[in-house]
């Protein structure tokens, strides 16, 4: 065939094999990159989603630090048991401000994208601590050092900031009230408008019930806010997606 | 390179393809035929594939596909029709009077609420109240299985438990109520506590300190019985637990009900209003219900 015959000419020629090689690798990684440029175009709005207060991405942190992920996943796939089982499927707006996401690929336990409300605050201190003892049978691994380990804020503005640089919009003005949001967060008798108002929806408790600001608290603060912030009582997904 | 060829031909008939290198040729074999035909097959199916289902990803989303298939779409449709094959019943469950007699009437309708009442107890309330609702021993969740009820055990109290749940926060409608903390705020001595905690050792027939208990009964009466009732056998209506009986929410040790008395305890129990439907809740109500100490 001819145009088989035509290619002797780039087997022979190593720069001329050079260039039609980038060529072929160009259009294949076009196809594969450009939609990432139209991702926000795909990722249907959904009302209520915003990014994570200070408390909860630290409790973000303290979670893919201890690779619950490797145990847990947080997606709820569109299929009948697990819709029954965990509740309504995840949307893709739902880890939109997730760096990086925590869908996991492994269910050693159960899946906790819409874990937030479930327990009590208490049921999740005794379960981390000593998972045996609500639930006899479970293989988890026991956390109780979690309480022992204080956080402190002072890096909190700058893990804003870098959340920033990769596309979550966080504010100046929440940037700059990180800390003080911070500790709004587990004070209920203290001044918790401004936090509210700048995280509609945020839970203001003292997570585990002791005092101190513990990597405890943090870590359920997360916890009791997965899968929270949509109202699917309003909310009508796209059925065509 | 040619493909004409069915058979693979001995060697020497094979020729070459005229690639030579330092005097090593390449032998013109053809492909063999069931490799072809199936790499033939998997262009077409992804040709077809790509026509018939969401596929060629665009600027605001992907080709729809001329099936019209969504994962979403097929999600609801298949939970619908799960439901329906139980439509009768879920009606059926969800406007019978919820009383045991009215429900038992109908056995079909008894049975599917045992049954699935049970899977709902699984998936949502044995993390707390254990397998059967045998309770997870002085962790603060009640058994469920026996006849001691804090809030109460009719088929109706139940599902009220369950729908609204205990002193969370999410549901305006849940039960409430609060143990003052007697130590933490000072309203008892220390003493006026290990007197009253000797006092309920007494009352659930424990071994105790008679002096000790007998100081503590005045406490107790002053303090304690407008929850706990004079004889201390407990308030549904505030879900003061019995004090004269073996089974403890928390403990009846004098460490614990030391603890106890001191600090309180604040049970929570998270609302099932969204989470579950009413048809789901009664179901798991008729559930606990035979688990064995309805009422
Ligand atoms: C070795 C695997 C493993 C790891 C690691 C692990 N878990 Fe678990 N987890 C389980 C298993 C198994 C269960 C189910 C039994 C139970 O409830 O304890 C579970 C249950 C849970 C539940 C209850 C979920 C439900 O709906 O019943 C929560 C919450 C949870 N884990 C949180 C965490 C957090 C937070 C971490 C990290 C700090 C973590 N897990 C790490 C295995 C694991
Ligand atoms: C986060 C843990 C938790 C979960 C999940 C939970 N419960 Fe409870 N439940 C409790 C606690 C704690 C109490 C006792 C509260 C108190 O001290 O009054 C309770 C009390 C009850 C009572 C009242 C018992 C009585 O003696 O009056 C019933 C009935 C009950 N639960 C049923 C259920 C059912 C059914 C489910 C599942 C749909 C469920 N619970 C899920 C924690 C939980
Ligand atoms: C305002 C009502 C109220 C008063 C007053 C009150 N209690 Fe209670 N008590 C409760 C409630 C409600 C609970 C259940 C708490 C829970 O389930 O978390 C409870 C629980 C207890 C328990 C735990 C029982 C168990 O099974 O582990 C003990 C012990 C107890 N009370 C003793 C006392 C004593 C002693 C006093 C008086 C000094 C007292 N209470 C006064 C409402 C009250």
């Amino acid at each position: 065939m001819a145009i088989l015959e035509k290619h002797k000419i780039l087997e022979k020629n190593a720069s001329l094999l050079l260039v039609f090689s980038f060529l072929v690798v160009t259009i294949g990684g076009l196809v594969e990159i450009a939609p990432l440029f139209y991702l926000e175009n795909t990722i249907e709005e959904v009302e209520g989603v915003r990014p994570y207060s200070p408390m909860e991405l630290e409790g973000r942190d303290i979670y893919v630090r201890e690779g619950c992920y490797v145990c847990h996943s947080q997606m709820i796939r569109p299929m009948r048991d697990e819709v029954e089982r965990y509740g309504h499927y995840s949307l893709a707006a739902e880890s939109m401000y997730d760096h990086p996401f925590q869908w996991g690929s492994k269910r050693t336990g159960p899946d906790l994208a819409r874990l937030g409300g479930r327990y009590s605050d208490d049921w999740h201190v005794q379960h981390l601590r000593n998972p045996q003892s609500v639930v006899p049978e479970s293989v988890m691994p026991k956390y109780a050092f979690l309480e022992n380990r204080m956080v402190d804020p002072e890096h909190i503005a700058d893990k804003l900031r870098v959340h920033r640089a990769v596309g979550v919009p966080y504010t100046d003005e929440m940037i700059e009230a990180a800390v003080a949001d911070f500790n709004a967060q587990i004070d209920p008798d203290g001044d918790y408008d401004a936090l509210l108002e700048r995280y509609p929806g945020a839970q203001v408790r003292n997570f585990d019930g002791s005092p101190g600001i513990s990597e405890m608290d943090a870590l359920i603060a997360y916890l009791q806010m997965l899968g929270t912030l949509v109202d699917f009582s309003t909310f009508e997904p796209d059925a065509s997606r | 390179m040619s493909m004409d060829d069915k058979k693979p031909l001995p060697e020497d008939e094979v020729g070459t393809t005229g690639h030579s290198w330092d005097g090593i040729e390449e032998l013109n074999n053809p492909l063999p035929r069931w490799w072809l035909w199936t790499f033939y097959g998997c262009i077409a199916f992804a040709l077809i594939y790509a026509v018939l289902y969401p596929a060629v990803p665009l600027v605001s989303g992907a080709t729809p596909g001329l099936l019209g298939y969504s994962t979403r779409a097929a999600v609801v449709e298949d939970i619908a029709e799960y439901e329906s094959r139980n439509a009768d019943l879920i009606a059926k469950l969800t406007e019978v009077p919820l009383e045991v007699d009215a429900i038992k009437a109908d056995p079909a309708l008894y049975n599917y609420a045992v049954q699935g009442g049970a899977s709902v107890f699984n998936a949502y309330c044995v993390q707390c109240h254990g397998r059967e609702g045998g309770g997870v021993q002085a962790n603060g969740y009640p058994t469920l299985s026996d006849d001691d009820w804090l809030w109460g055990g009719t088929i109706e109290e139940i599902h009220y438990t369950v729908t609204n749940g205990i002193r969370n926060e999410d549901n305006p409608d849940a039960r409430w109520s609060q143990m003052p903390a007697f130590g933490a705020d000072e309203l008892l001595s220390e003493e006026e506590i290990s007197q009253v905690v000797q006092y309920v050792r007494r009352i659930s027939g424990q071994e105790h300190d008679a002096a000790l208990a007998s100081a503590g009964e005045t406490v107790f009466l002053d303090n304690c019985a407008a929850c706990h009732m004079e004889d201390g056998t407990g308030d549904r209506y505030q879900g003061a637990p019995n004090l004269t009986d073996a089974i403890w929410l928390y403990g009846g040790d004098v460490e614990t009900l030391t603890h106890t008395v001191t600090y309180a305890r604040f049970g929570v129990m998270p609302t099932h209003a969204e989470r579950l439907s009413e048809a789901e809740r009664r179901a798991v109500a008729v559930y606990v219900h035979q688990l064995g100490g309805g009422e």
